[in-house]
């Protein structure tokens, strides 16, 4: 349990800081991010349930509710994994495996934010529990290139400049390169159309599409 | 969302088995809307029975025409070579509905089961009576929700205006299943009492007194395939849908048209509409009054009319008194190419 003493300190070195990137050895900005909204939660809670939560009863209970082994294939690292049948593929490659890239929007497969690959096919990994990828290959954006070479797609999105904030972009990379497997490029027509599932709300829309026209100018599949 | 158990089924008995004997099991396909409505706590379940492994995937040609697999993918069918050659209006509509990636998650017999995107029905702070009691947790059997229309009265400019009742004015929200009712589907099931075969324009129903019932399925009952009859409308045929925007929102009124033309006169016709009613509202009389007549608008907004007899607005939805005729009218001229 994180004790409140923690909590200060790490407000005293964002202040210093001044950067807004909290410098924790040891920590990512994520992880100082969760840890700072629990302790916020924390300290709104009546005694009770802190006593629970401390305790970690809630969690143990739902752990213990049921988790089912998964053997799923993330990124072409073989994982086997303990997950309860509630959780779904963006939960799973967020908050277990750390691979972040992949966005939550809304959650509901309106926005296409959480797009990633089952077996080539796009899908939405907020509305597909894990438990239904039992023996597939995922890919995220995280699987689909590197820092150092990056996708054809993503060096697009860069010339492109096909995206703002940025946060739509993983969903909308991995959308665009299914667009282009399965034949759906033919045209800015047919793009705007087979890219309809991913919304971004900064509407880069004319350069997204054009980051695509280019990529599938280039030929062959990617 | 709230735990469940998780069962994975390989079989269709398994399957059937498995939600038949615990009344909080669902059957889990594509997910595309059931783990929305699990999510919403729309739907609390007991126990999923994912039956994504089932062997029901198969296109095929038959001696009456085609046979679909529930368990195909709403993506390939409406890629499918013998669809789009002999029932083009089937992928028309499937790829006018929902996203690329959703269409890839979705099936066809899931597409069949979605429920109505009504916001008092997702919303169980609203009255609704097509929530049914909750499956699960401390508050099992009571209802989800308080009872009543919040759409008569309420926001609903997407609602029906046609079979409605003082229950219920939601609509049937696929367009999949504008293009099957159209082409005279047949449904086959498996349930605890054996194998049978629906016609799909009795597979979804009207609300009436019982809106939480969206289809005749009978608990327990799966779907198994989707038979369409051979026919020779190929060539002209259309799917109209008017959404709030161009792409991925849900028809504010839909047309499908299939027709077989000899020169200018329509030999034999199927019209359908979607988002106007708790089911797809296939528009018999319109079909009469066509058959063996000549393409002329004249006899186009003769049609409309007649499909208009009956309908009913609720407000907000008052503007489909006039966008439902004229969308007729426009996917008539579309398909049977007198534009």
């Amino acid at each position: 349990m994180i004790r409140t003493e923690s909590y200060t300190i790490n407000i005293t070195m964002e202040n210093e800081n001044n950067a807004g990137e909290p410098e924790i050895t040891g920590a990512s900005r994520r992880a100082f991010l969760k840890q700072s909204s629990a302790l916020a939660a924390f300290a709104l809670t009546p005694p009770g349930a802190v006593h629970a939560v401390e305790k970690g009863l809630d969690e143990k209970v739902a752990v213990a509710f049921e988790q089912q082994p998964l053997r799923v294939e993330i990124n072409g690292v073989a994982q086997q994994l303990s997950v309860e049948p509630r959780v779904t593929l963006l939960d799973l490659l967020r908050e277990q495996l750390n691979l972040t890239g992949t966005k939550k929007g809304c959650d509901h497969g309106q926005c296409g934010a959480c797009t990633v690959h089952v077996d080539g096919q796009r899908v939405n990994s907020c509305l597909t529990l894990a438990l239904t990828t039992e023996g597939s290959k995922v890919t995220t954006i995280e699987g689909l290139g590197s820092v150092d070479k990056l996708h054809p797609m993503q060096e697009a999105f860069i010339k492109h400049d096909g995206f703002q904030c940025g946060y739509c972009t993983p969903g909308q990379i991995m959308s665009a390169v299914a667009c282009i497997n399965e034949g759906h490029a033919n045209s800015p027509d047919e793009v705007r159309e087979y890219m309809s599932g991913n919304i971004c709300r900064c509407g880069a829309y004319a350069n997204i599409v054009e980051a695509i026209m280019e990529v599938k100018s280039k030929g062959g599949r990617i | 969302m709230n735990p469940f158990q998780f069962t994975r089924a390989n079989t269709p008995q398994a399957a059937v088995s498995a939600v038949s004997k615990e009344s909080g099991a669902y059957f889990l396909a594509g997910g595309t809307n059931l783990i929305d409505l699990v999510k919403r706590e729309v739907i609390i379940p007991e126990r999923l029975v994912d039956i994504n492994r089932l062997p029901l995937a198969t296109i095929e040609e038959t001696t009456s025409g085609i046979r679909i697999g529930a368990m195909a993918k709403n993506s390939v069918v409406a890629d499918h070579a013998l669809i789009k050659k002999h029932f083009p209006l089937l992928s028309m509509a499937l790829n006018a509905g929902a996203s690329a990636q959703l269409r890839n998650m979705a099936t066809v017999g899931g597409n069949m089961m979605q429920r109505t995107r009504c916001p008092y029905f997702y919303d169980h702070s609203m009255p609704c009576n097509k929530r049914g009691p909750v499956q699960s947790g401390p508050s099992k059997g009571q209802p989800n929700g308080p009872a009543g229309c919040g759409a008569i009265g309420g926001v609903n400019r997407m609602h029906a205006i046609f079979g409605t009742s003082e229950k219920c004015i939601a609509v049937h929200p696929s367009d999949m299943c504008i293009a099957l009712a159209a082409l005279d589907a047949t449904v086959n099931v498996t349930g605890p009492r054996g194998n049978r075969s629906i016609p799909f324009a009795q597979f979804h129903r009207l609300p009436g007194d019982a809106p939480q019932k969206d289809n005749t399925l009978s608990p327990g009952e799966l779907i198994l395939s989707v038979d369409i009859p051979r026919n020779e409308f190929a060539k002209y045929t259309h799917y109209l849908k008017v959404r709030d925007r161009t792409s991925y929102a849900f028809a504010l009124v839909s047309v499908g048209v299939a027709a077989d033309m000899k020169g200018k006169t329509i030999q034999d016709i199927r019209l359908a509409m979607g988002g106007v009613a708790h089911k797809p509202w296939r528009l018999a009389d319109s079909e009469r009054f066509l058959k063996g007549k000549e393409a002329t608008l004249e006899n186009f907004k003769q049609a409309a009319t007649l499909a208009m007899q009956g309908a009913k607005g609720y407000g907000e939805n008052d503007f489909k008194l006039t966008l439902a005729p004229n969308s007729i009218i426009e996917a008539l001229q579309i398909a049977t190419q007198t534009v």
